[in-house]
């Protein structure tokens, strides 16, 4: 659909007063605004010339309800000019360059032209500006001596004189100015940046003062029947009150000193219902004493009309929910709840071909009751564009009355395509579309493949839906927008859907060394893949039963005619690699489809690095990967349920000895510190280059304490052996790493804030538990225990003192990279490849000759290289490429 | 791999780099010419997947792509990257503070190569460092402080001039020279015996130890030998040659230094690099220290990402900020300034200027509510229904 007017520019300029009069439907006068019945007061505020809120009541404008009338502007005839505070800097700009007499341009015609250029040279852009001008000169016109102008916030101007060698400040009222500004030629505007066609300068200083529609300043009406205006109306009553008694104390000849007062009121009123918050000058406040939100402010900062309203904007066709996780369903698919399912339509337009099924739609009704029963409908919208509401009670004439023209609006149903997003939605994987399944349940259902992109968990994450609405959204969301073809990251080339958590610790169990099953035991592994014959048995067993490898079960999943060669994750990194004798069985290694050794992990299967993802991915398209992350994460579930995978506290502990040695690698190293601080104190320190001897110090004991952690690490690793579940989830790399286990099991070592030891805390100490100016190691935040062994008083204390760092470190990132994106964003957004290759700004100014020196798009180059020279070969020749 | 094929490899439209990696991966390897053809067919069919389409909103993938990881990087201003006594801020501080495009870094460090001569011997790359590193008299010799006569009397170690090669008489003409002009200090006399290697200064206003105080301390730190924004230097072996890295940064003046490898030598603070070497190296420096930042804190950003941004940044012939005072402040367009940051002013201003929003840009497009001219919303062409009748 494509709208059928299209703005083509907007230009923007200042009202003049002649303009705001005409443009007004009503002149106000009157600071009430409702009398007693409730009805708008003429000439007040709430004016029926200037729109309707109340239903039932017709606007005198343009005789349209309240739904249809978008108002119109009155205005308020001042008594006196107040000036805008908004253009204060230009005012002030203004008296300062122009003549106080002549009110011409303080400068020669020769003078202008040579800051301005020529009037027909190229780069005349550039304007006068107030450094241009000497202070205090005397006018080259007139020969009038110019005097120097004060300006005080908010909006007083003042010119000084020297009297008697005294300086003397003469206050220069908004009438002054403004007949200072009326004066200055068309000419002198232009080459000060003025454009006096639309923008006058004393049109800065205000006769009259528009008065916005009340659709712009709606009333409400509080549970208790009282009305509550606008802040703006608010305002305005506080305008218009002192405008009056402005007059009736002009007219009635006031003394200057009462008039002068109330000018200076009326120009802080209309300073504030302009902007509130303007340095030098106490904002506006609410009966509760809440700062009014006036003109300003509506416009300004996040949530103001502007970032809030018009860069962003509110939608229809969109449901929120918690989210779960499903490892059954395809990763191009979301569960979603019949609730809502229910609630969330399609249009369709009834045609010829599909009135059949349109009419059985209708038919179906809005309640759908389980998520078997065939979807029905929820509106239908005539040729007229009524929209109808489908019941139980108008169904069947609906359905009678349908014809090709007509509208439905269609509950979804499996397979309809849906944008999926979850916040912060920091790339464009944050958005995805998905098939439909309607499921039981109150939650959406994703595979946890898909988590990574989404960067989303199951620990209340909530995310939200979108329908889309036409044809060509639609086609847009399958083909650009859809899971399979955003696997590939465009910031790496790389993947980022995959296997995570348990299906990389399944495969990896799956798939470590050779074991051979039997074929109850290979049916049940895949029984869940689109697999329809099982290999040739590789074995039998002394009962003369066919027996299958398990890297028969994973080849099962791959493409027949992959061939590769990689490290897995669990590669130790041997100084000569065994190859296919590796002990670690890390050296994998497929022929055409076939895995001949190796473990399957993190480096083949995972989100970010997974190598056999990558390869299938190039050499067979997206479809096909996808397919096979569906069938490599119900491979893996199935090889982590064979077995049962778990972990308790249990699995933490350690033999006697062990605990003997890490006690004594613990001792050694904490002696070890005192012998240092021993040394530090007697003076025989050597300093090391560029430090001090307490850096120094501080940097030996750091060091001690912590090879002393690793060794309790290497002591605890060398007991748990691949049979202990966290040895295995950190080997494989699905979650933690070796440190966490030393934690639990050998000693959580130094604690740190900002790098250092803790120093922080008492007077020379860090608790009250310790001597002061104490350098030991437990005095600092060293940490002997283990998570299993619990921490004493002291050392928990540490323990928060450095979680606290990492909790705050947190908080201020996310809110620095969130200001750096905007900014990126905001400075890139307009940049596009051309179709000759150039990267252009979408007003056309050339960025890059060539995007990226070569023209490759980085989300479908391979880590960068335009061509996987490397799996190309592989695949060829089928043998190690280095 | 015979010779026919490498000649056929360099004859290939193929970038240079997919040529070179063809080249390198079938060398000294059997390769029959049919498997050679169908190598040569995957690689030019992966080559045209691979490029780019147009209309691709490449500008807002760049920023995201950047944007994205800053979520995981370290807040940890300080670290020691490379060499363990040179302070170098890293992480998400500093990849702001390249996207500031400010004029000084928090930590500048300069990586001074040496030419062939000075670059593997020990003595002389630190001969070099002594040129560059700022000394402060102090370290020439001993200074004290006269209360009788007020004076400040310094008396140079001969041994130490020599073994940094720098001679008696140009101490004693730099030191009172340098207090004056860089440290603006100028009321003092002084008095220089170069038979004795020795300075007296006299203060101008003999009344006050404290004037005696301060003018002891400005003699105690005028840098008499070095560059004066270059704190310290640290001489490491690095792959068999002798690399001076520094604390503190100026380009112009190291390059100056008799030693010195000029097209090697870099610094991380890339407005100086655009100043001295011109906007080219600047781009160049943007993209180097962007990418090494974001390397170093394991998170992989495609080149092509960084070059955009730099790019973008570089375009006018200066460094320019990403944000507010940079690329975003001087849009052409109103509304996209307005909806940025400062909304209020830049309607103000637009309005007297008589500013016209020619509706180019994709904010400009989202506020009027129109379909914006990127990716899908970019096709202008149509198809016209043929035969389409109910």
């Amino acid at each position: 659909m494509t709208s059928p007017k299209r703005v083509g520019r907007i230009e923007f300029g200042l009202f003049s007063p002649k303009e705001i009069r005409k443009m007004s439907v009503r002149k106000i006068i009157w600071a009430d605004t409702y009398d007693d019945d409730g009805f708008p007061y003429p000439q007040g505020l709430m004016d029926l010339n200037l729109g309707v809120i109340d239903p039932g009541l017709r606007c005198k404008t343009c005789d349209q309800k309240a739904a249809d009338c978008p108002g119109h502007f009155g205005h308020i005839e001042l008594a006196k000019p107040v000036i805008h505070v908004g253009y204060t800097r230009l005012i002030r700009k203004l008296l300062r360059v122009t003549c106080r007499s002549c009110s011409r341009l303080l400068m020669t015609a020769e003078e202008v032209e040579k800051i301005i250029g020529h009037e027909d040279s190229e780069i005349a852009s550039e304007v006068v500006s107030e450094k241009d001008i000497k202070k205090e000169r005397v006018c080259p016109h007139c020969g009038e001596q110019q005097l120097k102008i004060n300006f005080e916030k908010p909006t007083t101007f003042s010119e000084v004189f020297v009297e008697e060698g005294r300086k003397v400040e003469h206050k220069l009222t908004p009438a002054d100015i403004r007949a200072r500004l009326e004066r200055i030629p068309d000419e002198d505007l232009r080459a000060l940046g003025v454009n006096p066609d639309v923008a006058r300068p004393e049109w800065t200083v205000l006769t009259v003062l528009p008065v916005p529609p009340v659709t712009m300043r709606p009333s409400i009406i509080l549970e208790n029947g009282q009305r509550s205006e606008d802040d703006l109306t608010h305002k305005l009553v506080d305008i218009i009150r002192i405008n009056q008694r402005f007059k009736e104390n002009q007219d009635a000849g006031a003394p200057q000193l009462i008039i002068e007062d109330l000018w200076e009121l009326l120009q802080y009123h209309v300073t504030t219902y302009l902007d509130n918050e303007v340095a030098g000058c106490p904002p506006a406040r609410h009966r509760s004493g809440r700062p009014l939100k006036t003109l300003s402010q509506r416009l300004k900062g996040k949530e103001g009309r502007f970032r809030g309203s018009l860069s962003g904007k509110r939608v229809n066709f969109s449901a929120r929910t918690v989210i779960s996780p499903d490892p059954n369903l395809s990763i191009g698919e979301v569960g979603i709840p019949l609730a809502i399912a229910n609630e969330m339509t399609l249009p369709i337009r009834v045609t010829p071909f599909n009135i059949e099924e349109m009419r059985q739609y209708v038919l179906n009704g809005p309640e759908r009751p389980t998520i078997r029963s065939p979807c029905g409908a929820n509106y239908a919208i005539r040729p007229d564009n009524r929209r109808m509401r489908l019941s139980e009670a108008n169904l069947e004439t609906v359905a009678e009355m349908l014809e090709p023209g007509w509208t439905v609006e269609r509950q979804l149903k499996d397979n309809d395509i849906v944008l999926f997003n979850r916040q912060p939605s920091l790339h464009r994987m944050s958005i995805m579309a998905h098939r439909v399944i309607v499921m039981d349940g109150k939650t959406f259902r994703l595979n946890p493949a898909v988590c990574p992109p989404y960067n989303a968990d199951f620990d209340g994450d909530e995310m939200n839906l979108h329908i889309p609405q036409t044809e060509e959204a639609r086609a847009e969301a399958e083909i650009l927008v859809s899971v399979s073809s955003n696997i590939l990251s465009p910031r790496t080339g790389g993947p980022i859907i995959g296997g995570i958590h348990d299906h990389i610790s399944g495969i990896f169990l799956l798939t470590h060394t050779v074991r051979h099953f039997s074929k109850e035991d290979v049916l049940y592994l895949t029984q869940h893949l689109p697999i329809e014959h099982l290999p040739e048995p590789a074995a039998t067993d002394p009962d003369g039963k066919p027996l299958w490898t398990n890297k028969q079960v994973f080849s099962l999943v791959l493409p027949d005619n992959l061939n590769m060669l990689f490290k897995a994750s669990s590669c130790q990194n041997c100084e000569t690699c065994r190859r296919e004798m590796c002990e670690n069985d890390a050296f994998v290694r497929i022929v055409n489809g076939n895995l001949v050794s190796g473990t399957i992990d993190k480096k083949g299967i995972g989100a970010f690095d997974g190598q056999i993802l990558h390869r299938i991915i190039r050499q067979h398209g997206m479809k096909r990967a996808a397919r096979f992350i569906d069938d490599v994460t119900k491979l893996s579930i199935r090889g982590i349920m064979l077995e049962g995978f778990s972990f308790g506290i249990d699995d933490e502990d350690l033999t006697k000895t062990e605990y003997g040695q890490i006690d004594e690698v613990l001792n050694g190293a904490v002696s070890d510190v005192e012998r240092r601080i021993k040394i530090y104190n007697e003076g025989q320190l050597e300093p090391m280059p560029g430090r001090t001897l307490e850096e120094t110090l501080e940097m030996q004991i750091m060091q001690v304490l912590g090879k002393a952690r690793d060794r309790t690490g290497e002591i605890a690793g060398r007991h748990l052996g691949m049979d202990n579940s966290a040895v295995v989830m950190a080997v494989s790399g699905a979650r933690g790493s070796m440190l966490n286990l030393t934690q639990m099991a050998g000693c959580l070592g130094q604690q740190s804030v900002r790098g250092e030891r803790i120093m922080r805390g008492y007077e020379d100490r860090t608790l009250p538990h310790f001597r002061r100016n104490e350098r030991g190691a437990e005095a600092h935040g060293f940490i002997t225990n283990s998570y299993k062994s619990g921490l004493s008083p002291t050392e928990f204390f540490f323990h928060a003192i450095g979680g606290r760092e990492g909790l705050v470190d947190t908080a201020v990132r996310t809110s620095q990279s969130g200001y750096l994106q905007r900014r990126m964003i905001n400075a890139l957004q307009d940049l596009k490849v051309a179709y000759d290759g150039t990267v252009r700004t979408t007003g056309g100014r050339i960025i890059q000759f060539c995007y990226g020196e070569d023209g490759t798009d980085p989300g479908r180059s391979s880590y960068g290289a335009p061509v996987d020279v490397k799996g190309i070969i592989e695949s060829v020749l089928k043998e190690e490429v280095k | 791999m015979n010779s026919d094929m490498e000649q056929r490899i360099d004859t290939l439209d193929l970038p240079y780099r997919t040529r070179e990696d063809l080249k390198t991966s079938l060398a000294e390897r059997d390769v029959t010419d049919e498997e050679f053809d169908r190598i040569l067919e995957m690689v030019f069919s992966e080559y045209r997947k691979s490029r780019i389409e147009p209309c691709e909103a490449v500008g807002v993938v760049a920023a995201q792509s950047i944007g994205e990881p800053g979520t995981q990087m370290t807040m940890r201003t300080f670290h020691y990257a490379g060499v363990a006594e040179i302070n170098v801020t890293l992480g998400l501080p500093r990849l702001i503070e390249i996207m500031d495009a400010r004029r000084e870094p928090s930590t500048p460090t300069m990586a001074v190569y040496l030419l062939n001569d000075w670059a593997f011997n020990r003595d002389r790359a630190r001969e070099v460092s002594w040129q560059i590193e700022a000394a402060p008299l102090h370290e020439f010799g001993d200074i004290t402080i006269d209360m009788e006569n007020m004076q400040v009397l310094v008396m140079l170690n001969k041994a130490v001039c020599d073994r940094r090669k720098i001679g008696v008489e140009e101490i004693l003409e730099t030191a009172p020279r340098k207090i004056r002009e860089k440290r603006h200090f100028r009321d003092f006399d002084v008095e220089g015996d170069p038979k004795r290697a020795s300075l007296t200064f006299t203060p101008k206003n003999r009344e006050s130890y404290q004037n005696l105080f301060q003018l002891a301390e400005h003699v105690r730190h005028v840098i008499v030998q070095g560059i004066d924004d270059i704190e310290r230097v640290v001489v490491r072996k690095e792959g068999g040659e002798y690399i001076l890295y520094t604390e503190g940064s100026n380009l112009k003046d190291v390059f100056e230094v008799e030693g010195v490898d000029t097209s090697r030598t870099r610094s991380n603070n890339i407005s100086e690099i655009a100043d001295v070497l011109g906007i080219e190296a600047g781009r160049n420096a943007i993209i180097q220290e962007a990418l090494s930042t974001l390397n170093e804190q394991g998170i992989g950003v495609d080149v092509r990402h960084i070059m955009l941004v730099a790019d973008m940044m570089c375009m006018e012939g200066e460094v320019k900020q990403i944000g507010r005072h940079g690329i975003a402040g001087e849009k052409e367009s109103v509304l996209s300034r307005a909806a940025f940051e400062v909304t209020v002013n830049h309607l103000l201003d637009a309005a007297i200027a008589n500013e016209v929003d020619e509706l180019n840009g994709v904010t400009e497009n989202v506020i009027v509510g129109q379909p914006i001219q990127l990716g899908t919303g970019d096709v202008k062409l149509i198809a016209k229904p043929i035969n389409l009748k109910i």
